[in-house]
């Protein structure tokens, strides 16, 4: 039977998702562009495993994890008492985690394309580097930063492994839409399947379709 | 009056090598600091406005130390009063003209310089737009408008020139010239044009893998002999023919190629490629190898 709210709950985790990748994504992958040390191909590699480790491998560790027995649960369960097992809340950490690249690689990119003579032209002008990173370095890559806010946000609508694993099909709470086409597919309803199937391929077009029109204009602007 | 003394190892193409430079520059003299590429030029310039830091320097402005190495003192590039222009202007493309200009102002102060430099470098009727709509010669003069934006005690220019063509070239220094009359401003610039140096600096520095090895006039730096020619220019040597008891020099100066007898003796110094100056010394011209 068709329910609204595996639709809402998959919309709900990719904002929240895409606004904590945000936060964290940019100094990152500031971080990332400016840090010369090759130590930085280790942080780099790590975060761009989620690109190609198999959603469930990562699931599975994070289920490891994040067992309310193991060390890590009991931390969180009783300093935050968080239970990240079959959560929204877990869910909303294994997709920060299985976005991470996609947030961060294009934003990293696009710091690594200005040419370090705008932060040093900033610096000899009397600006401290806060006031250069706002007001110089992000606002000529808002191209990049717009493209991974979207691509992180398709992305988290679209996983299915990680939550599998970790979340598994509790309505209401960790029941998104891609899980739950995946239930109507095993009980045969398949004229159900359709509808969310059919909404999420919609919106991720319209969502992708919406992103490179308005960088082209972006990028004329310049 | 500024002091400056600055030591660092360099990597450049042609291996390492020592930069160990002693200047000092008077009070709103206009130095050129001339050589190859890599020889430590732009690293100078870096080091005087705080982007790079020497081993071992000092650096005194107008009495006030912006960098000892022996007492640990090194000022960052904003608490220096310095206004650097870059080889590739940087100017921000995500602001107007105007608001590139405006960026350099501390917080809450007046604009009234900002538009008092617009109108200097005649920029008034493009203060809206943004550099990618600039040719190099407008972003260049931008990129000189917002680095006097400070008042700086030190303006640095590095190669400003190098990316635009001759007519533009001629044009800018005059328009350098006419701001330092307005402006005074203590001045560094480093080029390779021999034109530009004599037409814009007082003085010359000669850097040669990290080391000042000739300093002074411009006329006396580059020309070996003292000339009383009534005019010259500087060229380049493209060929030398023998013609008779005499030779032929071809040589290249900016768009023409100019043909000038030359005797056995003169061309005994001179090879195809010499940079030489072609002066007229009452009525035959005469030609000098250029160092």
């Amino acid at each position: 039977m068709f329910d609204l709210q595996p639709l809402i709950l998959t919309f709900q985790l990719a904002l929240i998702t895409t606004a904590i990748l945000l936060v964290l994504g940019i100094p990152l992958a500031y971080g990332l562009a400016r840090w010369e040390s090759r130590w930085k191909y280790v942080l780099q590699t790590l975060v761009s495993m989620p690109l190609v480790l198999p959603p469930t491998v990562l699931g599975f560790y994070l289920l490891i994890a994040f067992n309310p027995a193991g060390r890590l649960g009991r931390f969180l369960e009783s300093v935050f008492g968080l239970q990240l097992v079959f959560s929204f809340e877990g869910l909303v950490v294994a997709s920060v985690i299985y976005s991470l690249p996609f947030m961060v690689n294009p934003i990293q990119a696009g710091f690594q394309s200005l040419p370090a003579s705008l932060t040093e032209a900033s610096y000899t002008l009397g600006k401290s580097p806060l006031h250069t990173f706002w007001r110089v370095l992000l606002p000529n890559i808002k191209p990049s930063i717009l493209t991974a806010t979207v691509i992180s946000f398709a992305h988290t609508v679209g996983e299915f492994g990680v939550i599998l694993m970790i979340g598994g099909s509790i309505p209401g709470e960790t029941r998104v839409a891609s899980i739950a086409i995946y239930n109507e597919v095993e009980a045969l309803n398949y004229d159900t399947a359709h509808q969310y199937a059919l909404i999420l391929f919609a919106i991720t077009f319209v969502i992708l379709l919406t992103v490179y029109i308005v960088n082209r204009r972006f990028l004329k602007a310049f | 009056m500024i002091r400056f003394h600055a030591q660092k190892k360099l990597l450049t193409s042609d291996g390492p090598i020592d930069l160990n430079i002693d200047l000092e520059i008077a009070a709103r003299e206009c130095l050129t600091l001339f050589g190859k590429s890599g020889a430590g030029k732009t690293t100078a310039l870096r080091i005087l406005a705080g982007l790079t830091r020497p081993e071992q320097g000092y650096i005194e402005v107008d009495g006030k130390v912006w960098l000892d190495s022996t007492r640990n003192i090194c000022l960052p590039p904003q608490q220096r009063p310095v206004g650097f222009v870059f080889q590739d202007y940087a100017l921000f493309p995500n602001m107007t003209v105007r608001e590139n200009l405006r960026y350099a102002l501390a917080a809450g102060e007046d604009s009234v310089i900002v538009e008092e430099l617009l109108e200097a470098v005649d920029l008034h009727a493009l203060a809206q737009r943004r550099p990618a709509s600039l040719s190099g010669g407008q972003r260049q003069r931008v990129a000189l408008a917002r680095a006097l934006v400070r008042r700086p005690k030190l303006l640095l220019l590095d190669e400003p020139l190098s990316a635009l063509d001759m007519e533009m070239r001629g044009k800018l220094q005059d328009e350098i010239l006419k701001l330092q009359q307005r402006f005074p401003v203590t001045t560094l610039l480093v080029s390779h044009n021999l034109a530009e140096i004599f037409r814009l600096s007082q003085r010359v520095a000669v850097i040669e893998r990290g080391r000042i090895t000739a300093l002074g006039l411009p006329a006396e730096v580059f020309i070996t002999k003292q000339l009383s020619g009534k005019f010259k220019f500087e060229g380049e040597i493209l060929a030398i023919q023998p013609e008779d008891v005499v030779y032929i020099v071809t040589v290249s100066i900016g768009q023409n190629v100019v043909r000038v007898i030359a005797t056995d003796s003169e061309v005994d110094q001179l090879r195809v490629g010499d940079r030489v100056i072609v002066s007229s010394k009452a009525f035959n011209p005469i030609l000098m190898p250029v160092r």
